[in-house]
């Protein structure tokens, strides 16, 4: 799912100017770069750290929606978050190949996930603590994942690009689920309505984060808009998503946790309250609700797999070693 | 009668599809993380198409959610197999292979039952059915010509699952008043143990002799372990009597 604003890609490069001015002027001309084509050090590690993100994000979202896979209220519910969540594991897996594009291993990023070195969407350190959490994590969350990714699928790194567009695909989908889902429990019961009103009042701000820290605040920006991997500010995308959101949340009959938010004419657009940055900060850096449990489950299942592992792997240079043996 | 068969076979998938859901995000790798649910989304499937035709056939009205979620453990008739605990990922692929192993070629027979409704659900199990062997398959001969570790796992696999096999090939009265709409079981084991035999004789496993055969699924007599499992599958459906999601 869900990419954020990036959060702490170093973009410096050494290369020389000439080398430098040759590059973006391919970028210029919307050539795709393809993995075996020279590109600056920043470039790429930028974008091993962005793809990076979003695979982890892919992988530690499964564990929020998974909580409720056991309690799904029907059937027809559970199997369609059994395969939303598995849709978010093929990206999760598809997107750690591009990366692997990049000269950078999955085992690799999978430890500095482990050891909290690299980074993930904030928003899976909230818990998911009602069912209706999986409808707005679907309209919202996905949402909001939308906005920033249509652009990537046009991003200059070709597989990133690519792997964008199944992704994107995907997350449409999910999106209307969720909306569908939401729904269901808006044109429900009193309790059911009142269930996800509670959702909508947990989710939003933190959806808004999801775009990451304001453009005067964000690093990042300017370089990665020069290289075309990013291709709209942050500000820009939470604006859209907000503008589109706000009457989705009107036909539910549901209201926005937000007493400033209004219509502005002369912008076009909805103007919304303060968002509370140093919650988005806190957060990242690791204190949100979940974010020792996330750690902790994904690291708690790569340990007790490692025999699994191991076991085919060995398996595998048996095999190999009989066939040689036999030639 | 024939809306019980349906409901024994009903609750054989959805309890399996809900152990395997149980994995979904913590498999020990990616890829599993994929394959997991993947075979409980085919079980789950299933499931409810036999729900819902069990429901039809009963005619009181029940819809699939009504039979999934409004049953106690007493009135769950699926086989103790499927029930058993995901345990470690031996115990999983192992559980998993003795259900295709019986399932496909239960399937295969299906294919010429004169209820419409099973004769379609047949077509997609029969496919569905073969994968999941050979998925399992590979993974029991991987792990049981793996590592000292994944051998040891797996032998205890075996051993812990080997008295829940034969009760998977009891034809209880309901199935048996279901001649014609659905295969016997007991004509199965043939079938089951090339399948099984095949693939231990990969693994480097022996076929263990049960030392005796746990039996009591069919009649509602299960292990503590369903009791929670529907505790917690059917808690929010219960806390919104009439509710629709």
């Amino acid at each position: 799912m869900y990419s954020q604003g990036l959060i702490g890609a170093d973009g410096r490069s050494t290369e020389s100017a000439e080398f430098l001015a040759r590059f973006q002027a391919r970028i210029d001309a919307e050539d795709k770069i393809e993995p075996n084509d020279a590109m600056p050090e920043g470039y790429r590690r930028t974008l091993i750290r962005q793809i990076g993100q979003h695979a982890h994000s892919e992988i530690v979202g499964m564990l929020p929606e998974g909580n409720w896979i056991t309690r799904a209220p029907s059937l027809r519910r559970k199997a369609a978050l059994l395969a939303k969540v598995q849709d978010e594991g093929g990206h999760g897996l598809y997107l750690y190949a591009a990366a692997e594009t990049l000269g950078v291993s999955r085992e690799e990023m999978t430890e500095e996930l482990l050891s909290g070195k690299a980074k993930y969407s904030s928003i899976f350190n909230y818990p998911t603590l009602s069912w209706a959490d999986m409808g707005i994590i679907g309209w919202l969350v996905d949402g909001a994942a939308i906005m920033n990714q249509i652009p990537l699928c046009r991003c200059s790194y070709g597989p990133y690009a690519r792997a964008m567009i199944r992704v994107c695909k995907e997350e449409s989908f999910h999106q209307r689920q969720g909306y569908e889902l939401c729904m269901a429990l808006a044109f429900g019961t009193p309790d059911q309505k009142a269930m996800v009103q509670d959702a909508l009042n947990r989710w939003w701000w933190p959806s808004l984060m999801m775009f990451g820290p304001h453009d005067a605040d964000s690093q990042h920006s300017d370089q990665s808009m020069a290289w075309k991997i990013k291709r709209f500010t942050n500000d820009e995308l939470r604006q859209k998503f907000i503008d589109a959101t706000v009457p989705q949340a009107e036909y539910l009959g549901l209201t926005l946790p937000d007493p400033d938010l209004k219509w502005n004419d002369a912008k076009g657009g909805y103007d919304h309250g303060p968002i509370d940055w140093s919650e988005f900060w806190r957060v990242v850096k690791g204190q949100g609700p979940m974010a020792r449990d996330r750690i902790k489950a994904r690291k708690k299942a790569w340990e007790d797999g490692a025999w699994v592992r191991e076991a085919a792997l060995a398996h595998a240079a048996k095999r190999a070693a009989r066939k040689i043996a036999a030639e | 009668m024939v809306w019980q068969a349906l409901l024994e076979l009903a609750d054989d998938h959805l309890v399996l599809g809900h152990r395997l859901s149980e994995w979904c995000g913590h498999a020990p790798m990616l890829e599993e993380d994929l394959a997991l649910p993947n075979m409980a989304l085919d079980l789950i499937g299933t499931a409810r198409t036999l729900y819902a035709r069990a429901g039809e056939i009963e005619g009181a009205g029940r819809d699939e959610d009504a039979l999934a979620y409004l049953r106690g453990e007493r009135d769950y008739r699926n086989c103790l197999l499927v029930e058993r605990p995901n345990e470690d990922f031996a115990h999983t692929m192992l559980r998993q292979l003795y259900f295709a192993a019986l399932m496909k070629p239960y399937w295969e027979a299906a294919m010429g039952s004169s209820d419409p409704v099973v004769q379609g659900v047949a077509g997609k199990a029969v496919k569905e059915m073969a994968y999941h062997i050979r998925h399992a398959g590979e993974w029991v001969i991987r792990l049981g010509d793996g590592t000292e570790e994944s051998a040891a796992r797996m032998r205890d696999a075996v051993a812990a699952l080997a008295i829940y096999v034969d009760e998977m090939f009891d034809d209880s009265p309901a199935a048996l008043a279901a001649a014609g709409v659905l295969p016997r079981r007991a004509d199965l084991r043939g079938a089951f143990d090339a399948t099984i035999a095949a693939v231990f004789s990969g693994a480097m496993l022996d076929q263990p002799a049960a030392p005796y055969a746990q039996r009591g699924g069919r009649d509602g007599l299960h292990s503590e372990g369903l009791g929670h499992m529907l505790a917690v599958m059917q808690s929010l459906h219960r806390q919104h009597p009439g509710a629709v999601w």
